[in-house]
């Protein structure tokens, strides 16, 4: 019998989709029957008291939760939000109901023994509900009590060897996709990389000096499986300088039908005959393919690396040889003053052991945020207002034609005094010389 | 120009004490401004060792992060 009435919640569960309130519901069953003799740590009804405040909300239309506090560990300023219901006399078993964040593997690879010590963990000292992942790519632990929180940590850290995730103004949990580890698309060693800044970074992940949050994410490839550039402030991801490999074989083979394209990703329809004019060539973004006598051509100085032929026809075409990654800045998503993509920074950057070039742009790039950033300011808005070509500056970067999305986009470039022949002083009649009143 | 710990903990709590009549939190950026000659970083370690200390805490609200000093201001039931 459900503790609290919630009929708005049961209507969710009508639908064809998996519904997480049904998963709320199995959690209340199974804390209610301990078939395991959990010693509960936090009130073991609180997914039921989860369920009547959401419910609450849904009738009322605002939330009935507050967040923000000190809670935390000792000596960490993130990893931890706070949260509390501002009904708890009604809802007791959410009157604290913090969020944890845990550090998650590169490429998200488990163990099924760390995935049974996290809801071992969770079982005994939390709710028992998790998130697996938040947004940034943590593994997040919804719901215990402030009394738990050394306890949880403890556990991780010497146990689970794991670590706390970034919250608040911190770095936050970096994140990348998995890399070469299954994607031969993989330009870079994605999780090397990830891992890597993890660990390099620990202090500005656990300690905020930051003027707001600060995301990286690796993509092996364009095709952005962690959309590093949609959702990271600084956006790493794989590319080639050189030419894309063909394999005119087969190529022939698509052509004629043997091989799939897509990889028979969508074989579930009749698309009819493969038509490799039709769905590469004439695709190309930068029209820079042709299919002449049998044979593709890619014009490979024009090719914007939109992975699109690549996609369609991956036993065919194969990345470049030549490879590294390129770095772009200022992505966010906020719920206020809308999203912005990552501006290109470093066409092509090397990207291996000890990544001593990337860091090296890292650390600029946070000299200068950390200088000049407002208050919850991101990355991305300090350039808008500070100007791409400061960005350029302090990144030791020179200005590339790349870096301009379309001709005239920006006319503003100003010039220094010391980057102009001469100077501002200039010898009048000398120039009277050559130039009429 | 390095920093001598105990004379910048010292200016770090003056200001905080000072400005606890209307805030209790402050922002990373308030302590560079005591500092205006000194890496942010370096403001930082001392910020640390006063958290380490007990002296400062960290508040978050989830996406921002202030500083405060230990038992100022006012805090959700329990929280301390």
């Amino acid at each position: 019998m459900a503790k609290h009435k919630t009929p708005l919640l049961d209507q969710l569960e009508s639908g064809p989709w998996p519904s997480f309130v049904s998963d709320i519901k199995q959690e209340c069953a199974s804390r209610a029957k301990n078939a395991k003799g959990v010693d509960y740590q936090v009130p073991a009804d609180c997914p039921d008291d989860l369920l009547g405040v959401l419910e609450m909300s849904y009738v009322d239309g605002e939330t009935h939760w507050k967040h923000g506090g000190i809670v935390g560990v000792f000596g960490y300023g993130g990893g931890v939000i706070g949260r509390y219901c501002d009904q708890p006399e009604m809802f007791p078993g959410v009157a604290h109901f913090h969020t944890v964040r845990v550090n998650q593997p590169s490429g998200l690879y488990y163990t099924t023994e760390f995935l049974r010590q996290i809801c071992d963990l969770w079982e005994l000292r939390g709710s028992g509900l998790t998130n697996m992942h938040g947004s940034t790519g943590d593994i997040v632990l919804l719901g215990t009590t402030t009394p738990q929180l050394e306890e949880i940590f403890f556990d991780l850290t010497h146990k689970m060897n794991t670590d706390l995730g970034g919250s608040g103004s911190n770095l936050r949990t970096p994140s990348c996709c998995l890399g070469q580890s299954r994607c031969e698309f993989a330009c870079i060693d994605t999780q090397q990389l990830c891992h890597d800044l993890t660990n390099t970074y620990q202090d500005e992940l656990h300690r905020p000096a930051f003027p707001y949050k600060f995301k990286f994410k690796v993509d092996g490839c364009p095709n952005g499986c962690v959309a590093a550039i949609a959702r990271s402030d600084f956006s790493i991801i794989g590319t080639w300088r050189d030419e894309i490999r063909i394999d005119q074989k087969a190529v022939a083979a698509y052509v004629g039908g043997e091989i799939k394209p897509n990889a028979g990703a969508h074989a579930g329809r009749d698309w009819g005959k493969f038509d490799i004019q039709k769905e590469v060539v004439d695709r190309c973004p930068t029209g820079c393919m042709k299919f002449e006598g049998g044979k593709l051509e890619i014009n490979n100085k024009e090719c914007v690396r939109c992975m699109h032929c690549i996609n369609a026809m991956p036993r065919a075409l194969r990345i470049g040889n030549d490879r590294g990654a390129s770095i772009l800045c200022g992505a966010k998503a906020p719920i206020l003053d809308g999203p912005q993509m990552s501006s290109l920074l470093v066409p092509f950057i090397k990207a291996e052991e000890p990544y001593d070039e990337i860091k090296e742009i890292v650390e600029n790039l946070w000299d200068w945020w950390m200088e000049e950033g407002k208050n919850r300011e991101r990355l991305g808005e300090t350039m808008k207002r500070l100007s791409f070509q400061k960005l350029l500056e302090v990144t030791n970067q020179k200005a590339d034609a790349r870096h301009v999305r379309e001709p005239r986009h920006n006319p503003y470039i100003f010039w220094k005094e010391e980057e102009v022949k001469g100077g501002w002083q200039r010898d009048i009649a000398d120039y009277r010389k050559k130039h009429q009143k | 120009m390095v920093l001598d710990t105990n004379e910048a903990k010292k200016k770090i709590v003056e200001f905080c004490e000072s400005k606890s009549k209307t805030k209790t939190k402050f922002y990373f950026n308030d302590f560079t401004d005591l500092f205006p000659d000194e890496k942010a970083r370096d403001v930082k370690k001392i910020l640390t060792v006063l958290v380490n200390e007990g002296v400062l805490v960290f508040w978050s609200s989830g996406s921002t992060t202030m500083y405060g000093m230990a038992g100022a201001g006012k805090h959700a039931e329990g929280e301390d």
